[in-house]
């Protein structure tokens, strides 16, 4: 498969700080790619190095092949849409879509329609006249965007776009994006601290921690088979069961994760494939479509559990806090994690 | 302790109330003082001088207003306005790369070094800058010095032959008088620009590169138009300081009046007050035309 952007052992330093640490990734062409991770993980650093805003200090960054050691962000054949949109405040929608056109020379009417178009593509038609200012933020964004999109990049960089919308409108824009990228087949580099945002857009995740990657896979694999005990808490809610605990319920030292909706509550009938354990509920929260519970163990190990409240009457659960309960799960729910080494 | 607080609730629950309070002797000064006296001043230029007698007489007339238009006096303004814009001009294209350096490139100990070097020229007399550089410009002075040791004099001397620019030494021509000039505004340029570039958002001219703008087409597409209400503000400094100057025309360059120095004149020396008074009207209307011209171009638009 042709590779859309490889880093090969990519490390850039700010003084003492490595922010990026002997970063290597494949990023497919077509594809949709988030880099996900904390404040200061390093993911807005290795989005800035492609874009050719920061130089690696060490290691070697290829854009659909070639080196891109050196070039100018200017004669890079990649766009980005910015965090906080970085729209010229002195030119209206339609001049500040047609700009990078305009830099590149092409003829006034043939960007002034190829800006139209694009405006029209991000559902903005008619907003051509107005100033920035004068815009919403989800327009704003949608200009950004279409202002990105109009140079036809092989390669689109949005770096957290959606930070700055409130929870309705970036879910409608999560799926915006989705479909618009799959409509024009260009990769999307997507760089996010949500998870959610980055499970339900993307085709891979990147991970990261510290400047370094944790784990690179689909979403759905990240989310059922986490490499290391970051990922696993990183990704979803999850409880890391270490040292001893692990060796009595699992067989290994070595930490597992297993998630709160896959442990059930209550005194079922529990087979040889499953994992039995009991404990005092310490915590019960209503949150309408599950309930979480907070369950000791014996240990003192504390476990969340979540069930669905997918019954339409009322459940008849008459868990109280302070009660002791039985929990299961079954056996092929954990999954052994590496050890994320404190750096 | 008990009426401090009630009169702060009074404050309180009536928020006009204390807005004019906190109003009143401000707009007093400002009012009274400050426009009361300008008003006052620009009000005796319709009053009437004797030659003969050199009194005035509080008999209106427009006289003193047309009389600016005479030659003499009309070539006073001319020879103001024109070092105004050559001063506000220069000002502003040596300012640029300063505040431009000091906006983008320096941060902490190394601004506050640039704030200092820029500001300290202010904290001395600006009698005594003026009198250095009658010096430093004056026949064998240190600019002649350094012209003859990189053998330019032959230049120096085709320069100061130029009608309108040269004068019989630098000291004593319109462009050492320019050179004082645009050195001592200078600042008031610098510090305008350096802040309207301090507002620009890095990612703005990141954005330009990553569209696939070139650092010139940045520079001309970006910085420039989001700088002009810097360099408008700078120049409104320059401009209507150099209109308003008196002592800089009476220290260097050629004899002949400037604006300053004609209303020094006209009110110290002949005690005309109305004349002196008409020509106070001059850099302000100069610098209202000036004003709705810089406003027509947009400059305000994007503050």
């Amino acid at each position: 498969m042709p590779l859309a952007v490889q880093f090969t052992q990519v490390s850039r330093t700010f003084g003492e700080v490595k922010a990026v640490d002997q970063v290597s990734i494949d990023i497919i062409d077509g594809e949709f790619f988030s880099m996900l991770g904390p404040s200061g993980s390093g993911k807005t650093t290795c989005l800035r190095l492609i874009a050719g805003f920061e130089q690696p200090t060490s290691g070697s960054i290829r854009i659909h092949g070639v080196e891109a050691a050196g070039v100018p962000p200017y004669q890079r054949d990649v766009n980005t849409v910015f965090q906080d949109y970085a729209l010229f405040p002195h030119m209206n929608v339609l001049d500040n879509i047609a700009y990078g056109l305009k830099v590149k020379g092409v003829a006034k009417a043939e960007r002034h329609s190829r800006a139209e178009e694009a405006l029209a593509m991000v559902a903005l038609g008619g907003y051509g006249a107005r100033k920035p200012a004068q815009l919403s933020g989800g327009q704003r964004q949608r200009v950004a965007l279409a202002r990105a999109l109009v140079n036809r990049p092989r390669v689109l960089l949005l770096d957290e776009p959606l930070g700055a919308l409130d929870l309705k409108l970036r879910e409608q824009m999560q799926g915006e994006l989705k479909k618009l990228q799959r409509q024009l087949g260009i990769t999307f580099i997507f760089v996010t601290h949500d998870q959610t945002e980055a499970l339900s857009m993307s085709d891979r995740v990147a991970v990261f921690n510290r400047g370094r990657i944790e784990q690179v896979d689909t979403p759905r694999n990240l989310y059922m088979k986490p490499a290391t005990t970051f990922v696993a808490e990183f990704v979803g809610t999850s409880n890391v069961v270490r040292g001893e605990l692990a060796m009595q319920l699992n067989g290994s030292p070595a930490p597992f994760s297993i998630r709160p909706e896959h442990i059930r509550l209550g005194d079922l009938v529990v087979t040889s494939h499953e994992v039995q354990v009991s404990g005092l509920l310490r915590d019960i929260q209503y949150q309408g479509s599950a309930t979480r519970f907070e369950l000791q163990l014996d240990s003192g190990q504390l476990l969340a559990v979540s069930q669905a409240n997918d019954r339409w009457q009322a459940q008849a659960h008459a868990w109280q806090p302070g009660q002791r309960v039985q929990a299961h799960w079954p056996r092929e729910a954990m999954t052994v994690l590496q050890e994320t080494e404190a750096r | 302790m008990s009426t401090l607080r009630s009169l702060a609730n009074l404050l309180y629950r009536r928020p006009n109330l204390y807005l004019a309070l906190l109003l009143v002797p401000p707009l007093t000064w400002f009012g009274a003082i400050y426009l009361g006296s300008l008003l006052n001043l620009l009000w005796q230029g319709f009053y009437t001088f004797d030659d003969f007698t050199m009194a005035v007489t509080p008999d209106l007339t427009l006289g003193n207003f047309a009389a600016l238009f005479n030659p003499s006096n009309f070539d006073i303004i001319l020879r103001t306005l024109t070092m105004a814009v050559a001063v506000s001009l220069a000002s502003a294209v040596l300012a640029f790369p300063i505040a431009y350096y000091m906006a983008r490139y320096t941060s902490g100990k190394t601004k506050a070094f640039f704030y200092i070097a820029v500001m300290m020229p202010m904290w001395a007399s600006y009698i005594v800058k003026t009198y250095a550089w009658t010096l430093l410009l004056a026949k064998g002075g240190v600019a002649q010095w350094f012209v003859q040791q990189l053998h330019l004099d032959g230049l120096l001397q085709a320069v100061l032959a130029v009608p309108g620019v040269g004068g019989s030494t630098l000291s004593t021509s319109h462009l050492g008088r320019f050179m004082v000039f645009v050195y001592i505004w200078l600042p008031f340029m610098i510090l305008p620009i350096q802040a309207a570039l301090e507002r620009l958002p890095p990612s703005l001219l990141q954005a330009s590169a990553d569209l696939g703008a070139r650092p010139g087409q940045t520079f001309v597409q970006v910085i420039l138009p989001l700088s002009i209400p810097g360099i408008a503000a700078g120049s409104i400094f320059t401009f209507s300081l150099t209109l308003g100057d008196f002592i800089v025309p009476q220290l260097v360059g050629p004899p002949g009046y400037f604006i300053g120095s004609m209303v020094y004149a006209q009110q110290g020396a002949i005690g005309n007050m109305p004349m002196a008074a008409a020509f106070t009207l001059v850099p302000i209307v100069l610098i209202a035309v000036y004003l709705s011209l810089v406003k027509r171009l947009g400059a305000f638009d994007a503050l």
